[in-house]
């Protein structure tokens, strides 16, 4: 367990038996988020081999390509090829940018990154930059996790006294300045066009694509945007080989990953074990189904991705592959446990008031499909329900996804379709009874 | 008026963008007014505007938009709590109910003694420390229990 | 070219056109609410999502370019029902008040809800509320209407040039709305009325006075500055219930400036002149048209006879029609009479002869648009031609470099890439500098004739000139160019300057030697037209400002209010008081008007035929759109009848276009035109690039809204925060110079006359200079609008004198 404090510099780790720590990899050492620390452990050494020796870009794309390293901010592209769409011989302003605007409920990975690991996260967007010719990178810190983002800010300071960032690293021509920046409440601008205009100073409403940030992004220049955790995990790739973090995975499915647990478990918190794990392996890590009760469902990868009954996630391992066949996704790695007590339309309901409240409003679907969705669910919840208004949920959901400019309709109508198809006779029952079927509260905030 | 340190604030923001985007500043800068002045003004926003040379209904927008600027006053202390699902699993309402019992305040009321205003929040990407609050945006703290919630208010003078 | 298919259909178009682009070409609708083609693409209202091959989502047809193969299905299942649940969202909560509301019948909304809506709403819900907003005295908002397609915030970012709307929240609770109680003051904020495709943003001084099926639509020309604007006059009951812009790419595109669309509430005036009337005994008498026109023959007869026929003035509107200007100078000239002219705001004559033609802005319109680099001379682009502004601002925003030299520097709402904000009087010797800049470039062959290279032997060119002529020679900001497109343009307050001769002089030879297109931006709606049939004074007759100088025994005025209308207030003042006799043919009765003996009501161009010929050259016939008022009959015909009773022959024109035949010789106006045009001059006139100055100079600008006499009595226009009361500003060198403070009192004094002001401090002013805005019965009293001026702080004793003074004019 490792998030149990907010005190960043002493975490509490007393189980890290279990996992595979590469993201995370400080947390065995005493002060984790130091420089020192970080360069006990190899740390640098990676970026500096790359710069002072010039290997190729095309080299260190070919590595990240092996690695089969995707996306850890929830689509799972794979990063190599992300890489490649990078205007390589473009000689103009281009930025690199991460994505720690957390915001998904359940999800907390790239916190502990930047509280734990500061460094190895800097050291990956300083390869990335190399690599993709970029000479300023901006991370995107969540607004809510104000103590972390001075962490960041910190060791930002580290590492340019240091030498790793800054003007002319290592003696070369290379140079990178990297930037902490913040989101301030909107859980949009974690779509990673919503992140560029936010950067801007704009309201965070995605864009249109195409074009790409790889050829229109921050201030209109060609931009790379990853996530915190795929940004992390390449200073491992880079020291250890792109074949060894394959290793650590399954087909399709390289390394590592890191698994925020939330919810009903004993012991919530961030893992990193090997993807292909078993996700009874995972419950298990995390304390298991906490007093004593037993399992109902869980949200693999968010609200976002589709909610699944037990006894279909107990016969899922934590991959790509595994959780898709599943018909759901494995999304950011949160998961959210629920046990038998949970009220299913409660729960339904408390995230369709998410959805709405965090609509950015652009676009028509989303901006009135979100509101029409909250309000039927507020008034089933109050018992006001109707038995046709299952239907009614679940086709207006259907004319949210898919017909939005960015995939908040997705993610909006996916709690909503999947809650209902798993869970329709408890929705029944409340609508019939005018109360929950597992009696815990049936009061709307 | 901008006062002189948050003028010296945002101007150190300005230099993480290019010049002729002084917009890009506009986040860091309605926090640092915020910061200093409790909530932000139709006037701090202007001035905010004008300081980066953007248009004021722009500055108004991003104000309006992200759900950490505050548009109204929100006493000495505002106390978000998240509510959303990790948190609900978790219990955050029992410790909606005992804030809004022990502070005698509603979402997005004031207490009588101007001191602590109580706001329900989305979520702050810090799940697995549900149950949580955040003292005016900047100190979470999580694992919240009655008790704890009895020493953060006690805290808070 | 790529080869697409649309339902079926195949089609070639050209790379980079968007599915919708496409779709509009070849008739296939698809319905839209956020994309406008003048605007930059938003994809926010998904209307217009269609079904592309291959594609597993439908895709918006307006954000999607085509690519070669593609087939796109615009009515298929999957595209239909898409459209459907967006209708069915768009409408969930919309207000069902169409019955209420002034956009029925021409709502996009609406219209579309027909084709895609249901009888039924699915929505059982609470409906949204949101307020409405005061945004000014044009736009009506009612914005639990708004669809969010955000046209309006679109349009003012990059069509007006400043971001005043926003869409302020977020999600279901975002909304439309300028910062917080601010209201719209682009002078082209009309514009969102029409582009809002809901009733949330309607005419104000329209809102609930027709429905919009009642209207008759009559094509016509928009009647103030000098673009030429294609509108739509909307006429119910034999009354003018608005004016729209009629689509014409080349002139107005798809727009209007404010000053076209809100004039027409002048024309419904309770000043409007109905009757004729002669001044008997002191005091205004209706009468018939016949007594009143032997009167006035009578009179002028009385007066040419006994004084002989220089003894009248004829001064003529340059927003009159050609056939109007026309028959003025035929009758002039057939009483033998040479003083006859439109230019009533021109102080500086010396250019009369010695051009080759008619002056004119020297290139078209849309031509603005792929110019590289841009000079505009004293010009307020934004107050004198507010579309012609627009398309600078494209023009700058496709990256041509803007440089400006005026006496103020008021924002253009675009990037200015050099400006030199100077005296009047100084500009002459900027525009010497740029001059000799540009023949030392190196990369420039021609040289300059002798004859301007003495002129400009003395002066010194500075780094802010040097970096204008090294624009206009083609070095960039950011990229330079072997072959610039250059525009050189006079505005307003270059054509109004004591010193224009040297001003355009200079300009002709920045233009020859740097290859440019342009000329003169003249500020009314025919000032080229009346230029081309030659209303000026003959080769012994006096021009504008002689006639007033060296008053008159009688006038004759047409659609004018001389001390408004005229260069100098005060000296049209006294010469309409002392003349004898004073003929007007006018629309409206008016202060201005007391002094004349008889007073001839005119139609104005909504209820008369007419030809305009605006500053690119084109001629633009209209016809009118409702029967005169009252007695008003159109002033061709009272021109002709006139002569008719002086007995003057040639007058037998049954027709204005029998009018239009004569001034054109029976030819193709094109042609006559084509031949006329010529921004060159015969010779070089005698000028002096040094004079020195220090005095203090009046810019007497002329405030758009208060343009001519219809405008000036549009109450809508009137409202907005452009009519502000005149002030005595000056830049705070200026104030400190001669010891004043925002909020005294003045008292600035021109000739004679003078008049008490309260100071402004005004940042856009150039040292040197006061800024007096004319043609507002406050300034009446002073003279030149560009020229010399003295401001003298009031003592506290004197404020008591001018107590009642202040109080009127500085309330």
């Amino acid at each position: 367990m490792l998030t149990q404090t907010t005190k960043p510099k002493a975490p509490v780790m007393t189980d890290l038996k279990g996992q595979t720590l590469v993201c995370l990899r400080t947390l065995q050492e005493k002060n984790p988020a130091s420089l020192e620390t970080y360069i006990k452990l190899g740390g640098y050494s990676a970026l500096k081999r790359i710069v002072s020796e010039k290997v190729k870009a095309t080299d260190v794309i070919t590595e990240v390509k092996r690695s089969s390293l995707r996306g850890r901010g929830g689509a799972g592209f794979p990063t190599g090829l992300k890489w490649s769409f990078m205007p390589r011989y473009f000689d103009g302003v281009k930025y690199l940018v991460c994505n720690t605007d957390e915001g998904e409920p359940g999800t907390f990975k790239d916190r502990d990154i930047i509280r734990y690991n500061p460094h190895q996260l800097i050291e990956g967007m300083a390869i990335a930059a190399y690599t993709l010719g970029a000479k300023v990178g901006y991370n995107y810190i969540h607004g809510e996790i104000w103590q972390d983002y001075d962490t960041f800010e910190a060791a930002l300071g580290e590492a340019k006294a240091a030498g790793y960032l800054g003007e002319n690293l290592f003696g070369t021509n290379f140079s990178f300045n990297l930037y902490a920046v913040h989101g301030y409440g909107a859980y949009i601008c974690g779509e990673e066009t919503a992140l560029i205009e936010s950067i801007e100073g704009k309201k965070g409403q995605p864009r249109f694509k195409p074009p790409f940030p790889a050829s229109y992004g921050v201030f209109g220049k060609p931009t790379n945007v990853n996530n915190t955790e795929s940004y992390a995990s390449i200073p491992w790739i880079m020291q250890h080989g792109g074949q060894a973090f394959a290793d650590l995975g399954v087909e399709n499915s390289g390394g590592t990953k890191l698994f925020s647990v939330s919810g009903h478990v004993e012991k919530p918190g961030n893992y990193e074990i090997k993807m292909g794990t078993p996700f009874i392996a995972l419950l298990d890590l995390a304390g298991g189904v906490w007093k004593g009760r037993k399992l109902k469902a869980v949200i693999p990868g968010g609200p976002s991705t589709a909610v699944l009954p037990a006894s279909v996630i107990e016969a899922a391992s934590m991959d790509y592959d595994s959780l898709s066949k599943a018909r759901s996704s494995l999304g950011a790695g949160s998961m959210i446990v629920m046990d038998e007590t949970t009220c299913m339309v409660n729960a339904l309901h408390r995230l369709s008031y998410f959805f709405y409240e965090e609509s950015c409003g652009q676009c028509t679907p989303c901006r009135e499909g979100t509101g029409w969705v909250y309000r039927v669910l507020d008034r089933i919840v109050k018992g006001q329900g109707k038995m046709e208004d299952l239907d009614l949920l679940t086709d207006v959901s259907k004319n949210i996804s898919g017909r939005t400019i960015c995939a908040f309709g997705e993610a909006a109508a996916t709690p909503v379709l999947s809650f209902i198809k798993h869970f329709r006779s408890e929705f029944e029952y409340y609508i019939e009874h005018g109360k929950s079927m597992v009696g815990c509260k049936a009061e709307p905030q | 008026m901008l006062s002189s340190e948050a003028i010296q604030k945002i101007d150190y923001e300005l230099t993480k963008y290019p010049a002729d985007q002084r917009q890009a500043a506009v986040m860091s800068a309605l926090r640092i007014v915020q910061t200093e002045r409790g909530w932000l003004s139709k006037e701090s926003i202007s001035e905010v505007a004008q300081y980066l040379a953007m248009p004021e209904i722009a500055a108004m927008e991003v104000a309006t938009f992200y759900n950490m600027y505050d548009l109204a006053p929100v006493g000495k202390y505002k106390i978000t709590v998240c509510t959303n699902i990790s948190c609900m699993l978790r219990d955050s309402d029992e410790i909606v109910d005992y804030l809004k019992a022990k502070l005698g305040v509603g979402f997005n009321e004031i207490t009588a003694d101007g001191k602590f205003c109580l706001k329900e929040g989305e979520c702050m990407g810090a799940c697995g420390g549900a149950p949580l609050l955040i003292v005016n945006n900047h100190t979470m703290h999580e694992f919240l229990t009655p008790e704890k919630v009895d020493a953060i208010l006690d805290d808070l003078q | 070219m790529l080869n697409i298919e649309i339902d079926g259909k195949a089609l070639e178009v050209e790379h980079g056109s968007s599915i919708i682009d496409a779709a509009d070409k070849v008739g296939i609708a698809i319905p839209r609410f956020c994309y406008h083609p003048k605007l930059s693409v938003a994809a926010n209202c998904r209307m217009c999502l269609v079904q592309v091959e291959n594609f597993n989502k439908p895709l918006p047809a307006c954000a999607t370019p085509v690519a070669d193969g593609m087939k796109i299905f615009t009515r298929s299942k999957s595209a239909i029902e898409a459209q459907k649940s967006v209708m069915e969202f768009l409408l969930i909560n919309h207000p069902l008040d169409c019955p209420i509301c002034d956009q029925a019948g021409e709502c996009d909304l609406q219209d579309v809800a027909v084709a895609y809506g249901t009888s039924g709403s699915r929505y059982t819900e609470e409906k949204r509320v949101v307020f409405n907003k005061n945004i000014g005295p044009l736009v009506s908002t009612d914005m639990t209407r708004c669809i969010q397609c955000t046209r309006c915030v679109r349009f003012l970012q990059e069509v007006g040039g400043m971001m005043e709307l926003g869409m302020v929240g977020r999600g279901e609770h975002s909304e439309i709305t300028a910062y917080v109680d601010k209201s719209v003051n682009s002078e082209l904020s009309g514009n969102i009325i029409d582009l809002c495709p809901v009733g949330a943003l309607t005419s104000k001084p329209f809102k609930y006075s027709a429905r919009s099926w009642e209207l008759t639509r009559r094509p016509s020309i928009a009647p103030h500055d000098g673009l030429g604007s294609h509108i739509e006059v909307q006429v119910k009951d034999n009354k003018v219930m608005r004016v729209l812009p009629l689509t014409k790419e080349s002139i107005n595109e798809c727009w209007l400036s404010d000053r076209d669309r809100f004039s027409y509430e002048g024309l419904n005036s309770p000043d409007r002149l109905k009757v004729p009337m002669i001044k008997h005994n002191g005091a205004w008498v209706e009468t018939d048209w016949k007594t009143a026109l032997e009167f006035a023959a009578g009179q002028i007869k009385d007066i040419t006879n006994e004084y002989g026929s220089e003894a009248l003035g004829v001064l003529v509107s340059p927003n009159s029609t050609m056939e109007e200007g026309y028959l003025v100078k035929k009758l002039a000239n057939g009483l033998g009479c040479g003083n006859v002219d439109y230019r009533l705001r021109q102080t500086d004559f010396r250019l009369d002869g010695k051009r080759l033609g008619t002056p004119w802005m020297g290139c078209n319109i849309h031509e603005i648009e792929e110019l590289d680099r841009i000079l505009v001379i004293g010009s307020n682009m934004r107050n004198e031609h507010p579309l012609l502004a627009q398309r600078f601002r494209k023009a700058v925003a496709n990256g041509a470099e803007l440089s400006i030299i005026s006496p103020l520097d008021n924002d253009p709402l675009m990037d200015v890439s050099h400006k030199v904000i100077v005296r009047p009087n100084d500009m002459v010797n900027v525009l010497g500098q740029i001059l000799k800049a540009m023949s030392g470039l190196q990369r420039l062959s021609l040289c300059l004739p002798l004859s301007l290279n003495a002129l400009l032997e003395d002066i010194k060119v500075r780094p802010n000139t040097q970096a204008i002529a090294e624009s206009m020679a083609g070095h960039g900001k950011n990229y330079d160019l072997i072959s610039p497109k250059v525009g050189i343009f006079l505005g307003n307050m270059a054509l109004s300057d004591p010193r224009f001769t040297e001003m355009y002089s200079m300009a002709e030879a920045i233009g020859g030697i740097s290859g440019a297109k342009g000329g003169i931006l003249p500020s009314a709606c025919n000032s080229t037209g009346m230029h081309m049939m030659g209303v000026m004074p003959n080769s012994t007759g006096m021009h504008a400002r002689a006639m007033l100088e060296v008053p008159r025994k009688a006038y004759l005025i047409v659609n004018i209010e001389p001390e408004l209308d005229c260069q100098h207030a005060a000296l049209a003042k006294a010469a309409m008081e002392k003349a004898e006799c004073v003929v007007a043919l006018t629309a409206f009765k008016s202060q201005a008007l007391e002094h004349a003996n008889v007073l001839l009501p005119i139609a104005p161009f909504t209820e008369t035929s007419g030809t305009f010929m605006s500053m690119e050259g084109r001629v633009q016939s209209f016809t009118a759109v409702v029967k005169p008022l009252g007695e008003c009959r159109p002033a061709w015909k009272v021109l002709r009848v006139l002569a008719n009773t002086l007995g003057l022959p040639g007058f037998d024109y049954e027709t204005s276009e029998q009018v239009k035949q004569a001034i054109f010789a029976g030819e193709k106006p094109s042609a006559v035109v084509w031949r006329s045009l010529n921004n060159n001059l015969k010779e070089l006139v005698e000028i002096h690039v040094n004079i020195k100055h220090e005095g203090l100079q009046r810019i007497g600008e002329v405030p758009q809204y208060k343009s001519d006499p219809i405008v000036r009595r549009s109450p809508p226009l009137q409202k907005t925060k452009y009519n502000i009361k005149p002030m005595a500003r000056m830049c705070a060198k200026q104030l400190d110079a001669l010891g004043l403070t925002e909020g005294d009192y003045v008292l600035v004094k021109q000739d004679k006359g003078s008049a008490v002001l309260k100071v402004k401090l005004d940042h856009h002013v150039a040292k040197g200079c006061v800024r007096v805005a004319a043609a507002h019965p406050d300034t009446i009293g002073l003279g030149d609008l560009m020229g010399d001026i003295s401001v003298e702080k009031l003592s506290p004793q004197q404020i008591q004198a001018y107590a009642s003074v202040i109080k009127e004019a500085c309330a």
